[in-house]
């Protein structure tokens, strides 16, 4: 048959073969010649492109505590009137160019910074400049129940309700154009850090008013016009955010041609994109992936002390945990340097109290417990643990900085508790019912942390230990001790940091001595980036900035440009 | 030839009358209200959305406004972002379908030629080699395929980008969603430069996709050219000493040809598959990562359209392409046996 097919056509096999040949070699030619020839047509347009983990709730970080939503908002879309200094963790100017505190701690008054521009977009065009007006719309908005905008988009202000803000303040009122003048109810040293967070942003009132106006006030959330370095172009759901640069921001730092949030979910493909080149910098790299990438010249891995703490909370509600003899025993029975190099892989300091080394409210010397089995069955005998006694521990299913592997810290702990003749069990459950589950107490003790949102001590103290935070869910071990509190409560009624230390190293003394939680690790912060990426540093009271951060771009042609785009406008206090 | 048109008019209609039925169905087999789980809201207030929804409207009627409402472009909104499908899908169903044309074209144009040559050397060396390479080819999981094909290209040699389908960098403005004749038509700098990036983000993508057509298109090529050689109508073509050349051009190549169409209209329904794995893979937005991100979140309206627009466009090209087969080979419809 074949042979029949070979003699029926005229050219002959090789020559058909040949022709064949030919014929793909052109189009893998053309192919080529088309995707390759990067030489000739210029360069890329510049910009920064940061994989982000997932799609914000809103633009505007007010509404929603998730750092997703903080990350591509509170720094680039908005200023707040104070912030935080990034290597000293002091306050210092932002809108507000400078405050005034009264003698009693009551009033605040700001002044603020003139010739603030908001953000010119195509969706609307501010005709003046930022003042106190914008002040009051943005504190009232979550301040004020009958604010025209407290309900717009269902909004709950979490942050601010937690920490109870809203009963805090007393008033808020109008001094002139660039001056308000806060009143607070009682005094509280936290109150200007708390203005520094995150959360605190201001809004433009005269967007608000044109979306009022408009009939589409819920637009304000979604649609954000701020004073911050970038101004909001486009967001596709699950595929990009594009932010521009303000070119009028009232700093005058360089700011990137354009900031692309590029959505990706999963964690291994942003290490993939990062490595080849598609991502300046990742969300959330994986502890398992930083060693790989300190290998990786491309790479560069920055790494900072968190002001996070992981800890191992006894249900202090619960007997016999009630007991503090208890709870001294199950934690001299577990070995913590052990634990570190298991879980953390050398990402994180030791933990000697609540909050970390770096924190001016740290002291030396406090009594750390030392792993000791004999002394702790010695104690547990005395307390009237029988051999066999059966407690559970609760480890959180979800990967969290302060705790990167709550699971195999459990087992960890187990084993430790086995030698002790103590049966442990670990328990887990989807996060949102764990959670809700440890609010009703039913945990023994359980393996979870704490992030601080700013740099004050009282953000690790309160919402950790206090009486109050056993009902809004944030004391696991169900802690209620009103000498504590008496001492953190006067704590945050003194502006003196000298003598508020004292009285946070009496409160570390006391948890030390009543051990409610056993802190374990404060680990480490990590951000990488991509070598070319410039001005890119972790910011370590909340979430990212790209503010002054560029990129240089090494390209065929021969000069290693910066793209850059300089604002012109010079900073006047 | 007016009798077969017809019969797949028909056949067409009443398919994708069937399947708009089914995506009404469902809307009352998912939890909650039928109403929101059709449109995503109860607020639109266009004409058929309000003759919908009214209280007054029997089943029958519900669903003569609803196909109403297909036909004016009134596809409801997303429970997930709010917004209409109508634009969403129109925004993303380019770029599947752009992905697909290109994995076809690439497929036929590489498939048929080797088909041939493998038919035309039926059992010889070279002809083995084809049908095992195929064989293999055939037999490899697209989503395996796409895996490895980034992490060889794309993260050992860095020579092409592993997702998406231009860099974000260029901010090319939507014109007809096919991203190289956006890119040709829009006025940006370094158009060119744009434009090669597109293409390579291409290249991965489209090969993932066409891999598996292109050794189904060669191993049915080479099928039907062993066939043809094989009949009676080619032997006597060759004792009658027409040259080789016409013989081939004139009775190989056309008749040989006819049964691959209707190869290609039943692969679209697999192709469309597996453009959707290729997509979430390659993170293309086309219309599959946007389905299965709606599947993950229970956005009913999103799954009901993407499903019956998934569906109408396979049934129309698997229509059409039947059609079009019957009409160049009048010998496959089996009713003109009949009636003669």
């Amino acid at each position: 048959m074949s042979e029949l097919a070979n003699r029926l056509i005229s050219f002959n096999y090789t020559a058909r073969l040949r022709l064949l040949v030919i014929f793909f070699v052109a189009i893998f030619v053309a192919l080529s010649t088309g995707c390759t020839d990067s030489s000739i047509s210029g360069t890329a347009p510049a910009g920064v492109i940061y994989c982000s983990e997932s799609n914000p709730s809103y633009f505007n970080p007010q509404l929603d505590t998730s750092s997703t939503t903080a990350d591509v908002s509170a720094h680039q879309i908005y200023s707040r009137l104070l912030e935080f200094d990034p290597s000293t963790g002091r306050i210092k100017p932002g809108l507000a160019s400078s405050w005034l505190v009264s003698d009693d701690g009551l009033t605040y008054t700001f002044q603020l910074r003139r010739n603030v521009k908001f953000h010119q977009t195509d969706y609307f065009t501010p005709s003046r400049n930022f003042n106190a007006d914008d002040v009051i719309f943005s504190f009232q908005r979550w301040l004020n129940d009958d604010h025209p905008y407290h309900d717009v988009n269902d909004a709950t202000y979490p942050y601010f309700s937690s920490l109870n803000l809203a009963h805090t303040i007393a008033s808020i009122d109008r001094i002139n154009g660039y001056r308000i003048e806060i009143k607070l109810f009682q005094r509280d040293s936290s109150f200007l850090a708390n203005l520094a967070t995150d959360f605190a942003v201001i809004l433009s009132q005269q967007y608000g008013e044109y979306l009022m106006l408009t009939k589409q006030p819920e637009r304000i959330d979604f649609y954000p016009i701020g004073t911050g370095p970038f101004r909001f172009d486009e967001y596709q759901k699950n595929q990009f955010i594009r932010l521009l640069p303000h070119l009028q921001y009232w700093k005058s730092v360089p700011l990137t041609e354009q900031l692309i949030y590029d959505i990706t979910p999963s964690s291994s493909i942003r290490f993939a994109k990062l490595r080849t080149g598609e991502c300046d910098s990742i969300a959330y790299p994986s502890q398992a992936e930083i060693t790989i990438m300190q290998a990786d010249p491309n790479i560069v891995v920055q790494e900072a002390p968190g002001l996070n703490v992981g800890f191992w909370a006894f249900n202090t509600a619960k007997p016999p945990f009630d007991q503090a003899d208890v709870r001294r025993g199950l934690a001299l029975a577990i070995d913590k340097n052990s634990i570190l190099d298991a879980v953390y892989f050398n990402s994180a300091s030791r933990a000697r109290s609540l909050i970390p080394p770096s924190s001016w409210a740290y002291n030396n010397d406090i009594k750390e417990i030392n792993y000791n089995p004999m002394r702790a069955r010695e104690l547990l005998d005395k307390a009237g643990i029988a051999k066999g006694f059966r407690m559970t521990i609760w480890a959180m299913p979800v990967v969290r900085a302060y705790n990167p592997d709550a699971l195999r810290m459990a087992q960890l702990i187990k084993s430790y508790l086995a030698a002790v003749d103590i049966d442990a069990t670990i328990v887990t459950y989807d996060w949102n019912t764990f959670r809700d589950k440890l609010n009703q107490g039913e945990h023994d003790s359980v393996l979870i942390g704490w992030s601080a949102d700013n740099g004050d001590p009282d953000n690790f103290y309160r919402p950790l230990l206090s009486c109050d935070a056993i009902p809004s869910g944030t004391n696991r071990a169900m802690w209620c001790n009103p000498e504590f509190d008496a001492l953190v409560n006067s704590a945050i009624k003194i502006s003196n940091e000298d003598k508020r230390a004292i009285l946070y190293a009496k409160a570390n003394n006391m948890i030390a001595k009543e051990i409610p939680l056993l802190p374990i690790a404060h680990a480490n912060r990590y951000q990488v980036k991509n070598a070319a990426l410039q001005g890119f540093s972790i910011n370590p009271y909340g979430s990212i900035r790209f503010e002054g951060v560029t990129k240089t771009v090494p390209l065929p042609t021969p000069s290693m440009t910066s793209s850059t785009v300089v604002v012109n406008d010079e900073v006047r206090p | 030839m007016i009798t077969t048109l017809i019969r797949y008019f028909n056949l067409t209609f009443l398919t994708l009358l069937i399947l708009v039925m089914l995506s009404f169905g469902l809307a009352y087999f998912f939890p909650g209200d039928p109403i929101i789980n059709l449109m995503g809201t109860n607020k639109l207030d266009s004409q058929p959305f309000l003759m919908l929804s009214s209280q007054q409207t029997n089943i029958f009627m519900q669903f003569w406004y609803y196909v109403q409402a297909l036909l004016a472009g009134e596809w409801g909104v997303s429970f997930a972002t709010g917004k209409p499908l109508y634009q969403d899908i129109m925004r993303l169903l380019p770029a599947t379908l752009e992905l697909s044309i290109y994995a076809v074209t690439i497929a036929l144009i590489l498939g048929i030629p080797l088909g041939f040559l493998a038919g035309m050397n039926y059992h010889k060396k070279i002809d083995n080699i084809f049908m095992s390479s195929s064989m293999i080819m055939y037999s490899f999981p697209v989503f395996w395929l796409a895996l490895l094909l980034i992490l060889l290209i794309s993260l050992q040699a860095q020579w092409l980008p592993m997702s998406g389908r231009l860099s974000l960098l260029f901010n090319v403005p939507h014109y007809s969603g096919f991203i190289l004749v956006d890119i040709l038509v829009s006025d940006i700098e370094n158009k060119r430069f744009a434009f090669n990036n597109a293409v390579q983000h291409l290249i991965l993508p489209t090969l993932s996709v066409s891999f598996i057509a292109f050794a189904v298109f060669l191993r049915a090529t080479r099928r039907s050219v062993a066939d043809v050689l094989e009949t009676q109508y080619i032997k006597s073509a060759q004792t009658r000493g027409l040259p080789g050349k016409t013989i081939f051009f004139r009775h190989v190549l056309r008749n040989a040809l006819l049964p691959v169409l209707p190869i290609l209209a039943v692969q679209i329904s697999t192709l469309v598959t597996n453009v959707m794995i290729v997509e979430t893979i390659f993170s293309w937005p086309g219309i599959g990562d946007w389905l299965i991100q709606a599947i993950y979140e229970r956005d009913y309206p999103a799954i009901r359209t993407g499903m019956l627009l998934v569906s109408v466009v396979v049934v129309i090209i698997t229509m059409s392409l039947e059609c079009i087969s019957q009409l160049i080979d009048p010998t496959r419809d089996r009713f003109a046996y009949a009636r003669r």
